[in-house]
């Protein structure tokens, strides 16, 4: 390998801080024995403990995960179902209204999105809480996974399914056996996105949920206008290493599956 | 081999398998199949042979139940098949990608079919075992596809679409992806195993040695209709058109007029000042109708002197040669200045050619050994 040039290795070097010193901030100080944020008074796992004390906040975390967890699992469902249908639907009346359509919601800033949904919400008369916020947030995340999904139906070989019809399978069978198998990857990584659109979500929920509901994001958001609590550190210190748990998992599973798949690629070459 | 010859389209009382009545497929404004009449017989090996574009994967398609079409009827065995989906078709088909189940392993890609039907598990497995064998693949069952190599998914997709007996099995260009000489083994052992299975095959391809290798009867089609159905031997010496006789292998084409000249005989004038060329032929010309004499390239004998006992012999300047090992084609041109080619086999080793370029050479054929065609 060639050595790095200082211009390239300046460049990483400010690129990094600049994306990871502020998290490295607040994970130093969510071990901090004082109360105070910005004063070091030596190490401490207390506020952890304290969170844990915190019924407020276990609330919400726990409103949290189970919107997120219907929400995304609501618009996989509902997003593949719409990415199979646009790209594979063939022509049909108002397909490219349609494909338009359901990509506008990717680009429509969220406090109207918010709002909107506030609006109807009010006007059927449905009381906010964890439904309604399940609901707002499938409707945005639906977009999402269905521009995954059907990125990936785009290049999927047509004839494989035409095979599995030739073979015996009803048009629902051939979906399940053949198609919804081989697009896994997508349906799931489409389900994850969803997952964590609608973990951090503030805005659309902040519209969407009622008294009886608060997501953690409010939560933290509306704690942290009356201070930045070392309490919060933490939280937000657990919260990054989920996610960075995930992705460390997601990514060396992928790249053990394709040098798996490299391998015996070669081995049947050999043969 | 039975003493009997394979041939139920001569037989008037034979049924076809498959009948194709007044068939139309069009796409918009694009027809792609023309009011196509055609009979496939039971275990027969049917090749459909043409260029890209001239509907004979449409009407591949067809059978299989993926299009259906504009106008009039298809019929498998006596039945009218437009109302039955693909699914409850007894037609298989091997696809040109193989569309083999990545996620399935060979033994469950074979097996597909047959739990689709509902068979004992048992008899799923006495037929996939039975498949394996028949593809020779025993050794790679629990492989998947992309553990495989291209002439091992060709097999595998082979063994799953005849795992369910189909009545007809569909092949759409099967052998397109593989190099050379594993294409002309495997034409073989496709030859083999349609013979042990006694499946109706229906084979498309753009390969006219492929058909000519495989088929019991070749239909070279062309933009939507067929222009001629034949036993291979029938549509590369008696080819109905020119069309037909240029698609298939190498010929000379000289354009001429005819004048009949005793029985079957016609004499074609080809060019001033140049005698006649005679010609035997079956199809019935007018006085003075222009035709076209088509001769393929190994009929023609080359000389350095005028034969004298030929029917036909004309003088020619050699502009080049292609050695090709085991024969060596002359480019010849005319007076005319038509080009004409002649093959002949490299029988001895090549120490000394006898011919070189630039030499005055005679060319000469029989009267029987080409064919007028109709303008």
């Amino acid at each position: 390998m060639n050595r790095m040039s200082w211009f390239n290795a300046v460049s990483l070097t400010l690129g990094f801080a600049f994306l990871y010193i502020p998290m490295v901030i607040l994970v130093i100080f969510s071990f901090n024995e004082s109360k105070l944020v910005t004063v070091w008074a030596g190490f401490s796992t207390k506020w952890y403990g304290e969170l844990l004390q915190n019924e407020a906040f276990l609330n919400a975390a726990w409103v949290t995960i189970k919107v997120a967890v219907f929400s995304s699992t609501m618009a996989t469902v509902l997003g593949t179902i719409a990415a199979y249908v646009l790209v594979r639907g063939g022509r049909f009346m108002g397909r490219t209204l349609f494909s338009g359509m359901i990509y506008a919601p990717l680009v429509m800033p969220e406090v109207i999105t918010g709002l909107s949904l506030l609006l109807l919400f009010i006007g059927i008369g449905l009381d906010r809480g964890v439904f309604t916020i399940v609901l707002a947030h499938t409707t945005f995340a639906m977009c999402y996974v269905s521009v995954v999904v059907s990125s990936r139906l785009v290049t999927f070989d047509r004839s494989l399914e035409e095979a599995a019809l030739d073979l015996g399978c009803s048009p629902a069978e051939a979906f399940r056996l053949v198609t919804l198998p081989i697009i896994a990857p997508a349906v799931i990584s489409g389900w994850l996105l969803a997952f964590t659109l609608s973990l951090d979500d503030l805005v659309i929920a902040s519209f969407t949920s009622g008294p009886s509901a608060t997501t953690l994001p409010i939560k933290i958001f509306s704690a942290v206008r009356l201070g930045v609590s070392p309490e919060i550190n933490a939280l937000s210190t657990i919260m990054i290493s989920i996610v960075t748990v995930g992705v460390i998992t997601a990514s060396l599973v992928t790249k053990h599956q394709v040098a798996r798949q490299k391998r015996e690629e070669q081995a049947a070459e050999r043969a | 081999m039975t003493a009997s010859v394979f041939e139920p389209w001569n037989d008037p009382e034979a049924k076809p398998l498959i009948h194709f009545q007044n068939v139309t497929k069009r796409y918009g404004e694009f027809t792609a199949i023309d009011n196509l009449t055609i009979d496939i017989y039971e275990r027969e090996f049917y090749a459909l042979l043409g260029p890209s574009g001239c509907g004979k994967t449409t009407l591949m398609r067809m059978l299989a139940g993926f299009e259906t079409p504009t106008e009039g009827k298809i019929f498998l065995a006596g039945q009218d098949i437009a109302p039955v989906p693909p699914n409850k078709r007894a037609v298989n088909m091997m696809f040109q990608s193989y569309a083999l189940f990545p996620h399935l392993s060979i033994w469950e890609n074979i097996a597909f079919g047959l739990k689709r039907e509902k068979m004992p598990k048992h008899d799923i497995n006495d037929r996939v075992e039975e498949m394996l064998r028949l593809t020779r693949l025993e050794k790679f069952a629990r492989r998947k596809p992309h553990q495989i190599s291209g002439g091992q998914r060709q097999r595998v997709a082979l063994a799953r679409s005849l795992a369910k007996h189909p009545k007809l099995l569909l092949l759409d260009e099967p052998l397109g992806a593989l190099d050379k000489k594993l294409r002309q083994e495997t034409q073989f052992e496709l030859m083999d195993i349609q013979e042990k299975t006694g499946t109706t095959f229906v084979i498309v391809t753009h390969d006219q040695e492929e058909a000519m290798t495989v088929a019991s009867r070749v239909a070279v089609m062309d933009h939507g209709k067929i222009i001629q159905v034949a036993t291979p031997d029938r549509i590369y010496e008696s080819p109905n058109s020119v069309y037909v006789a240029d698609f298939i292998g190498d010929v000379n084409l000289i354009e001429g007029t005819a004048k009949l000249n005793g029985s079957e005989a016609y004499a074609m004038s080809w060019h001033e000042g140049h005698e006649p060329l005679t010609v035997k032929s079956p199809n019935a010309f007018s006085d003075g109708q222009k035709c076209h004499l088509a001769i393929r390239p190994e009929k023609v004998a080359i000389s350095a002197e005028k034969p004298a006992d030929a029917d036909n012999a004309v003088q020619g300047r050699i502009l080049d040669i292609a050695y090709l090992g085991n024969i060596s084609t002359y480019h010849v041109e005319l007076p005319t200045g038509a080009v004409i080619k002649a093959q002949t086999a490299n029988t001895r080793r090549i120490a000394r050619r006898a011919y070189t370029w630039e030499d005055t050479v005679w060319l000469s054929w029989t009267a029987t050994a080409g064919v007028l065609l109709a303008d």
